[in-house]
C-alpha cells in the first residue's frame, strides 16, 4: 500500500505538463509501432471536448457553458469539435482522429486521486495494483532491455513498476564525467539511486543529441498564443525523443488544469485555453513525427467526466464518462467508437452524469492488441489483471 | 526492540525528525535525543517569520488594489521588462510581487534554515502541506503565505479540531477551493439573482476526503453535496464589505441555503456558520480522520509503508487525546518503531535545499536563492499540483530526471558554499553524525576539489534520505 493511500498524483512540472517514456531496444512484437497517451488530469469534460450539439438535451443541460453548432468544428450528425481544436479536427478529416465519447474507468468514484490510480495502474477498482499498464505493456513487449526517461521531476504511475522508465525535464545538467562515477560507486547498494542516475544520464545524453533542450525551461503560460507555440514545441520534443534512433516507442505525457469547478467558459475561457494548449501539442507531436506518424496511435484520456448540467458557478464538478481522443496515422477510418447513451434524462448516470458505455480498459486493450500486438492472453492478465470479461475493443488501429 | 546507540539516536533526532543538523546541533541533540525533540513541542505553536509580514486581509485588499491600478501595473510592468523578455513570465512575475510571495518564501525559509527547533518546523510544515492552498490560481497567490502564518503555524500543537476550523474558514482556503462562488440554490441571494447561482462542491469534498475522513472514510457523494449546501455563505468580505471586512472570513446569510443536514447519517439544524463548525468537530472526532492522520504523520516522518504497530499508537493519542496534536507529537517521539536506523525517507527538493543550507550554516536572503533550486528540481514554491499537496513517497521524487537535476543544483551549491571554515570532511561528520558511512567519507576525502567534495555529501545516499 501506498504512503498517501492513491499513488497518483497531477504532475508538476511548471504549468503542468510532464512526460514519461520508455522505449524497448527489441521491436520484434511491436515493429516500429509507437503509442502516445496523454492523460488529462483534473477530469477532462467531454461534452466540451467533443459537444454533442446534435443531442437535444445538450444545450438546455449546460446553458451558459454550451457550445453552439455554429461554432463547433462538425465530426458528424450529432458531434462536433471544440473549436479550438482546429488541428485535431484536420486530423479528424483525413480519418486520423475519431472520438470514444463515453468512456470510463471501472471503479466509479469521484476523487481525481482515486480515479486517476485505477486509469493508471490498469486495475479494476482502486488500489486494484501498484504498477502502471504502460510499464506492464513494455514487459509484455520485451523480454530485452528497456530504455526509460521522464520530462518532469515525478514519475506517472502509469509509467511505474518493474520496467525502469526514463524521465527528463528541460534545465541544465552537470557537466562533469567525474562526478557521476563517484557516485555510481557510493550508489552500488543502492538500487533506487544507482538505477535513476544511470537512467537520468542516459536521457540525457539522448535529448543532447535530440536538440530537446530547444524547449524553453520554466513555467508554461496558461494562455494565449505563447501558450500555444509552447504547446507544439512540448508536442516536437517528445517527437524528436521518439524519432531518435533507440528512443522510446511509448510515451506518457500529463497535462494539468481541467478540474474546471468554476467558470469554465465555452468557446473561449479557461477550459477553451487548456483545450487549444493540448491542440498545439497535438500538432506539434504529429509534425515532429513526420513520416513515422503513420505508425503512430495517441490517446487523450482523464480520468473522469465532469456532470452533465452546468453548476451554480458556471462550472462543472466530478462526473463519469467523458470523450476520450483517439489519434495517429495508424488509424483505422470508422465512427465513433464505443455507444452514444445520450443525454436524455433519464439516460444521465445517478441523474446527473453522462453514463459510460466503453469500459477504458476495452479501449486500451484494442489499442494494444491491433496496434502494438500485445497477446490477448497477456492483455487479460498481466497488463489489465483479471480483466477477461472486458473484450478489447477492436478495429481502431 | 532495541533503540540505536545515543550517538545514532542523535543522527536520527536531526534530520529525520528535523530538517538536517546545523553546525553543533548534533552535540545539542546527543545527551537526550528524545527530550531535545520533546522542547520543541511549545503550545504557542510554530515560528512565524521575522520580520513579521501583512496578514492576509491587507495583501488581499493590496492586491484588489494592484489589480485595479493600471499605472501601478504599468509601472510594475516596465521594471519587470528590464529582467525578462517574454511577457508571460513578466505577467507572473508582477502577480507574484504583488502578492507577496516572494518575502513569504525567503521568510518561510530563513526559519526551516535557522531554526534551533527544526522538529516543530518539519510538524508545522506537514500540516501547511496537509492543508494544501496553492497559488496555481492567480486569486489565491496573496492569501497562500498569510494562510500558512493565520491558520496552520499557530495551531501545530493545538487540537486538530481547531486547526480545521481555522483552515476551513480562511479566505486563502474558501478561495482557492472555490468556496466564495458557492451560492445555495434555495437561498435569497440565487432567488434575487437573475442569472444562475448555486452550488459549488470543492471544498466539502476535499475537507472529506484529504483534510479530515479521508477516501474510504464512509461519506457519499450526497454527503459530499449536503456538506458543501451546509457551508453556503463561507465566503470573504470584498471592498463593498466596508474595510473591517474586506479580505476577512465573512458568513453572508443571503447566500446561505436554508433547512437542516444530513451528514454521515447525523442531522444537523440549520445554525448558519454553527452548522459547518458542529460538522467539523464530529468530523475531527470521526474514528477514519484519526486513522487517516496517524498513517499520513507516520508515512510523513517515518517510512512510505510505515510500520502498522506506529499508526496504532498514532491513532490512539490522536483519539485518546480528542486530537490534541502536541500529545500526538510525543507518541511519534515516544514510539521506538520511528528510530529504526536505516533512513527510509527520500527528501522532497524543499528538505533537500533547506539541510544543504543548515549543513553549511548559511540561510537564503533572496527569493531566487531558494525559488529557482526548487521550480528546477520540481517542486516549486507554494504551488503544490493538487490540493492532495506535495507527495511524500520516494517513487514520485526519485526518478531519473530528478537525480540527474540533484546533482546539477548541488554542483551549483557546492560552489556557492565551498569557501567556508570548515574542511568539508567537518561539515559531512557535523551534518550527519554516525549516519555517515565510510565510503562516503572516503570519496569526500578523495575528492579533487572542495566544491566536488561538498557535491559528494549532498548526493550521497544518506544526505539524500533522512
Amino acid at each position: 500500500m501506498s504512503c498517501s493511500l492513491t499513488l497518483t498524483r497531477r504532475l508538476a512540472l511548471a504549468a503542468g505538463v510532464s512526460i514519461a517514456f520508455a522505449g524497448t531496444a527489441a521491436r520484434a512484437a511491436a515493429g516500429q509501432k509507437k503509442l502516445v497517451v496523454i492523460i488529462a488530469r483534473g477530469g477532462m469534460d467531454g461534452l466540451s471536448v467533443a459537444p454533442p450539439v446534435g443531442d437535444p438535451a445538450y444545450a438546455r443541460l449546460r446553458g451558459p457553458i454550451a457550445i453552439s453548432a455554429g461554432e463547433a468544428l462538425k465530426l458528424d450528425g450529432t458531434f462536433s469539435l471544440h473549436p479550438k481544436l482546429t488541428a485535431i479536427h484536420a486530423l479528424a478529416q483525413r480519418g486520423q482522429a475519431r472520438i470514444a465519447p463515453a468512456v470510463a474507468i471501472p471503479d466509479n468514484v469521484r476523487s481525481h486521486f482515486e480515479a486517476q490510480d485505477v486509469l493508471e495502474s490498469g486495475g479494476s477498482e482502486v488500489y486494484g495494483t501498484s504498477s502502471g499498464w504502460l510499464n506492464r505493456t513494455l514487459t509484455a513487449l520485451s523480454a530485452s532491455r528497456v530504455e526509460g526517461l521522464s520530462i518532469g521531476a515525478q514519475a506517472p504511475l502509469i509509467l511505474r513498476g518493474p520496467v525502469q522508465a526514463g524521465s527528463w525535464s528541460p534545465g541544465r545538467t552537470s557537466r562533469g564525467e567525474r562526478l557521476p562515477m563517484i557516485l555510481a560507486d557510493l550508489y552500488r547498494n543502492d538500487p533506487l539511486l544507482s538505477r535513476a542516475l544511470a537512467s537520468g544520464l542516459d536521457t540525457e545524453a539522448m535529448a543532447q543529441s535530440a536538440g530537446a533542450g530547444q524547449m524553453m525551461a520554466g513555467r508554461s503560460p496558461q494562455q494565449g498564443p505563447g501558450a500555444v507555440a509552447q504547446a507544439k514545441e512540448l508536442g516536437a520534443t517528445v517527437a524528436r525523443f521518439m524519432t531518435q534512433s533507440g528512443g522510446p516507442q511509448v510515451v506518457a505525457v500529463s497535462i494539468d488544469g481541467w478540474d474546471t469547478h468554476a467558470n469554465q467558459g465555452g468557446a473561449d475561457g479557461q477550459l477553451a485555453n487548456r483545450l487549444a494548449y493540448l491542440d498545439g501539442a497535438v500538432d506539434g507531436l504529429a509534425t515532429g513525427l513526420g513520416a513515422e506518424w503513420k505508425d503512430t496511435v495517441v490517446l487523450v484520456v482523464t480520468e473522469f467526466g465532469r456532470t452533465a448540467r452546468v453548476n451554480g458557478t458556471r462550472g462543472t464538478d466530478h462526473g463519469t464518462a467523458s470523450t476520450a481522443l483517439v489519434l495517429g496515422g495508424a488509424l483505422k477510418t470508422g465512427g465513433i467508437i464505443g455507444d452514444w447513451p445520450t443525454l436524455a434524462p433519464n439516460r444521465l448516470f445517478e441523474s446527473r452524469d453522462l453514463a459510460s458505455t466503453l469500459d477504458i480498459r476495452a479501449l486500451f486493450k484494442g489499442v494494444l492488441a491491433d496496434h502494438m500486438g500485445v497477446e490477448r492472453r497477456v492483455l487479460d492478465t498481466a497488463v489489465f489483471p483479471d480483466s477477461g470479461s472486458v473484450a478489447p475493443k477492436m478495429g481502431i488501429a | 526492540m532495541a533503540l540505536p546507540d545515543k550517538d545514532a539516536q542523535a543522527a536520527i533526532a536531526v534530520t529525520r525528525f528535523g530538517l538536517g543538523a546545523r553546525p553543533g546541533e548534533l552535540e545539542k541533540a546527543k545527551a537526550d535525543p528524545r527530550g531535545w525533540l520533546k522542547e520543541q513541542i511549545t503550545a504557542s505553536g510554530a515560528e512565524q517569520p521575522n520580520p513579521p509580514l501583512p496578514g492576509s486581509a491587507e495583501r488581499i485588499s493590496a492586491y484588489r488594489e494592484y489589480q485595479q491600478d493600471r499605472r501601478a501595473q504599468q509601472q510594475m510592468r516596465a521594471e519587470m521588462e528590464s529582467q525578462s523578455q517574454d511577457p508571460q513570465a513578466v505577467q507572473l512575475a508582477r502577480l507574484v510581487q504583488a502578492g507577496g510571495l516572494q518575502e513569504e518564501l525567503v521568510g518561510k525559509a530563513r526559519i526551516a534554515a535557522n531554526t534551533q527547533a527544526p522538529f516543530r518546523e518539519r510538524w508545522a510544515l506537514f500540516f501547511a502541506n496537509h492543508f494544501t492552498v496553492s497559488a496555481t490560481k492567480g486569486q489565491v497567490v496573496p492569501a497562500v503565505g498569510p494562510f500558512e502564518r493565520e491558520a496552520i503555524r499557530p495551531h501545530v500543537f493545538g487540537k486538530f479540531g481547531t486547526m480545521l476550523a481555522a483552515s476551513s474558514s480562511h479566505p486563502g482556503m474558501l478561495i482557492y477551493l472555490d468556496q466564495v462562488q458557492s451560492v445555495g440554490p434555495g437561498s435569497l441571494a440565487a432567488q434575487r439573482r437573475r442569472r444562475d447561482a448555486g452550488l459549488n462542491e470543492n471544498l466539502a469534498r476535499e475537507i472529506l476526503e484529504l483534510h479530515t475522513v479521508g477516501v474510504g472514510g464512509g461519506y457519499s457523494q450526497a454527503d459530499v453535496t449536503e456538506f458543501a449546501r451546509a457551508m453556503t455563505g463561507f465566503s470573504v468580505g470584498g471592498p463593498q464589505d466596508g474595510p473591517a471586512q474586506a479580505g476577512k472570513f465573512v458568513f453572508r446569510r443571503q447566500a446561505h441555503e436554508p433547512g437542516p443536514r444530513t451528514i454521515m447519517g447525523k442531522r444537523y439544524a440549520d445554525e448558519g456558520s454553527g452548522t459547518v463548525l458542529a460538522i467539523l468537530n464530529d468530523l475531527t472526532a470521526h474514528p477514519a480522520t484519526a486513522k487517516h492522520l496517524a498513517r499520513k504523520i507516520a508515512c510523513h516522518f517515518v517510512a512510505d509503508n510505515p510500520p502498522p504497530a506506529l499508526v496504532a499508537k498514532l491513532e490512539s493519542a490522536f483519539t485518546g487525546s480528542g486530537g490534541q496534536l502536541d500529545a500526538v507529537a510525543r507518541t511519534l517521539i515516544d514510539a521506538d518503531e520511528a528510530w529504526e536506523a536505516a533512513p527510509a525517507k527520500f527528501k522532497t527538493p524543499y528538505e533537500l535545499v533547506i539541510s544543504g543550507h543548515r549543513a553549511l550554516g548559511v540561510a537564503p536572503m533572496r527569493p531566487q536563492q531558494i525559488a529557482q533550486p526548487l521550480n528546477t528540481l520540481g517542486q516549486p514554491a507554494f504551488r503544490a499540483p493538487s490540493p492532495k499537496g506535495w507527495p511524500e513517497e520516494a517513487a514520485a521524487w526519485a526518478a531519473p530526471d530528478a537525480i540527474v537535476k540533484r546533482l546539477a543544483w548541488s554542483e551549483d551549491f557546492a560552489a556557492q558554499v565551498s569557501n567556508g571554515p570548515r574542511p568539508p570532511l567537518q561539515v559531512a561528520k557535523d551534518a550527519l553524525g554516525s549516519r555517515l558511512r565510510p565510503e562516503t567519507a572516503s570519496a569526500i576525502i578523495g575528492a579533487e576539489s572542495r566544491t566536488e567534495a561538498l557535491t559528494i555529501l549532498f548526493m550521497s545516499p544518506e544526505f539524500q534520505r533522512r
